[in-house]
């Protein structure tokens, strides 16, 4: 043993331009990280933040009534146009049906994501993971065109409602105000529906990964102390539950708030936020406009990330 | 005494989660059906009958096929670059500590937290600005931008759960930097990326709402999808392609699921 020689503490540096680097990177972290973090903030910063910064910029522009030029100098024109009634109400509509959306596809996620949690298990359990994520990863397009096939007056909704003898109950709802149509695939109920089926699997996943975290033995010592089951549920259970539903419903309202595809194919002509900002950019021409209806999203958005923050809605994605 | 209840689920839960999945299958399965009518000029239902024939007529059509493999074109090469950038970022972001790190996490996500509509608008600003013509590279370039947080979710997930003393033992034993990346990094990270890639490709292959506003003349396959939801021209091939769409998507979830379940569910936690 005594014949060991004990090696040097500090290797000497490794040979070759490959071990060069390494050691150079070793030895320099901050070196390191720049490479690695390099590419993807120069893609995301520059062409992501600067195409954004670029739009938003040109929300401070008007557009020439004549000529339908813009004009490139600094005014809050384009905004007071944005608060005009016609365009305040796209918004008011847009916000409230996010809103709607939001709710139901809570409270139909909910159920799926406890069951998912708390009893699903072994096969089950994968069941019920794969019949999550197909829904949520297949097509966007073709969800919606299979809600088209269902809406359509002679499709299978009208089919089932006939067989039941209930089509009094869709017609009667089809002659309410505002929510109503000549057809289920032309009124508000279809745009809701569509929206509902296409955003909620979003928010299944966080409250399934919120429940998940739930220690157990919380909720046997919440009952071992008397509470009923709803006691447990409500003091105990939603609680905990609380920063994924909050977490899903950032999905669920920022995609129902920017959609412009599902209003288009699958409701009333009147607009929402998404197809106005098509309409001004393309048709009208009035980038102006557009960037500022742009902003609306962006804001209504800011304040609720900057909400679901402080109700540590982060740590449930 | 109560804790029994933990082992059965309630009725009435059970009915509403069996309820809700049930929901968001059924439309699924009616596209299987619709693929198959012999109706040509509704969504009548039940249909009138079973035919095999629109696959025959869908297989040959140049626009379908011109639109399946311009779509296939993007989704590669838009996840290629997903791949590099989210991989880099989720490394950066989980093996160090620096200033900043939430800012890089919120800049990740941004592209997807915002709606589509304001990406693809913000984007054809900039080009138009920029004064760069649409193309194929416009359109792979609006796609990679969203892709990253993909991959960037799923590797993210995967380097919390390589340890670090992994690392700092490969690199005690004598490894450099990039034999340790080569032969304990890589391993451990492999079929997270290759999960990660797989959802990248089907977010891009199924992309519309950016697409329609960074693409010039070409039409990927949901471009040519959605001129058909508006206006229906030939409604027995629409029904076959959202038919094939369908499968072609399910592969990739699959095959990223068995690759990731050995973990923590990660595959899709946050499109």
């Amino acid at each position: 043993m005594s014949a060991l020689t004990t090696p040097a503490a500090i290797l000497p540096n490794r040979p070759g331009p490959m071990g060069r680097v390494s050691d150079f990177l070793w030895k320099h972290p901050h070196v390191l990280l720049a490479i690695l973090l390099g590419p993807p903030v120069l893609w995301l910063g520059v062409i992501y933040l600067g195409s954004l910064f670029a739009l938003l910029l040109q929300s401070f522009f008007s557009i020439d009534d004549f000529s339908g030029l813009i004009n490139y100098e600094f005014t809050l024109a384009t905004y007071r146009q944005l608060l005009s009634d016609a365009n305040f109400d796209i918004i008011v509509r847009t916000v409230t049906m996010a809103a709607t959306v939001t709710l139901f596809s809570a409270l139909i996620a909910f159920p799926i994501a406890y069951y998912a949690a708390r009893y699903a298990k072994g096969k089950w359990k994968a069941v019920f993971y794969l019949g999550i994520m197909l829904p949520l990863w297949s097509s966007y397009l073709v969800k919606i065109y299979a809600w088209k096939l269902i809406l359509a007056k002679e499709g299978i909704l009208t089919w089932a409602f006939t067989k039941l003898h209930l089509l009094w109950v869709l017609d009667g709802w089809l002659a309410l105000p505002i929510i109503g149509g000549n057809s289920l695939s032309v009124s508000y109920t279809g745009t809701f529906l569509v929206f509902v089926y296409v955003w909620m699997p979003f928010m299944i996943l966080p409250i399934q990964a919120a429940l998940e975290r739930v220690p157990g033995n919380l909720i046997e010592a919440s009952s071992d102390l008397g509470g009923t089951p709803q006691q447990t549920f409500r003091h105990v259970l939603f609680p905990l539950a609380l920063p994924g539903i909050v977490a899903g419903s950032i999905f669920t309202f920022s995609l129902t708030l920017g959609d412009y595809i599902i209003p288009q194919i699958v409701g009333s002509s009147r607009l929402f936020i998404g197809q106005a900002v098509y309409a001004q950019q393309g048709t009208a021409g009035n980038i102006p406009l557009a960037a500022a209806f742009t902003v609306v999203p962006i804001v209504i958005m800011g304040l609720y990330l900057f909400m679901a923050k402080r109700m540590g809605a982060f740590d449930a994605l | 005494m109560r804790s029994d209840r933990s082992t059965s689920a309630p009725l009435g839960l059970k009915i509403a989660a069996i309820g809700g999945l049930a929901f968001l299958h059924i439309p699924i399965l009616l596209i299987f059906l619709y693929a198959f009518t012999t109706e040509e000029k509704s969504y009548q239902f039940p249909p009138p009958g079973l035919t095999l024939q629109w696959f025959t007529v869908t297989w040959n059509r140049p626009d379908v096929w011109a639109a399946l493999i311009l779509s296939v074109k993007v989704a590669t090469i838009a996840t290629a670059i997903a791949l590099v950038l989210g991989t880099l970022c989720a490394a950066a972001v989980s093996q160090t500590r620096f200033f900043g790190r939430e800012t890089i996490s919120l800049l990740v996500i941004l592209p997807i937290a915002l709606p589509g509509i304001i990406t693809g608008i913000a984007l054809r600003s900039a080009f138009s600005m920029a004064d760069i013509p649409f193309s194929f590279w416009t359109i792979v370039l609006g796609h990679a931008t969203f892709c990253i947080v993909v991959v960037y979710n799923n590797a993210v997930a995967r380097f919390r759960r390589v340890s670090g003393s992994l690392i700092e033992a490969s690199m005690d034993l004598g490894a450099d930097g990039f034999q340790t990346f080569r032969h304990i990094i890589l391993p451990n990270i492999g079929t997270a990326l290759l999960a990660g890639g797989m959802l990248a490709f089907a977010l891009s292959f199924d992309e519309v709402i950016v697409t329609t506003f960074t693409g010039g003349q070409q039409s990927t396959l949901p471009i040519w999808m959605l001129e058909e939801l508006i206006r229906p021209r030939q409604r027995p091939v629409t029904n076959v392609v959202a038919m094939v769409v369908m499968l072609v998507t399910f592969l990739p979830i699959l095959a990223a699921y068995y690759l990731t379940r050995d973990g923590d569910q990660i595959a899709g936690a946050g499109k």
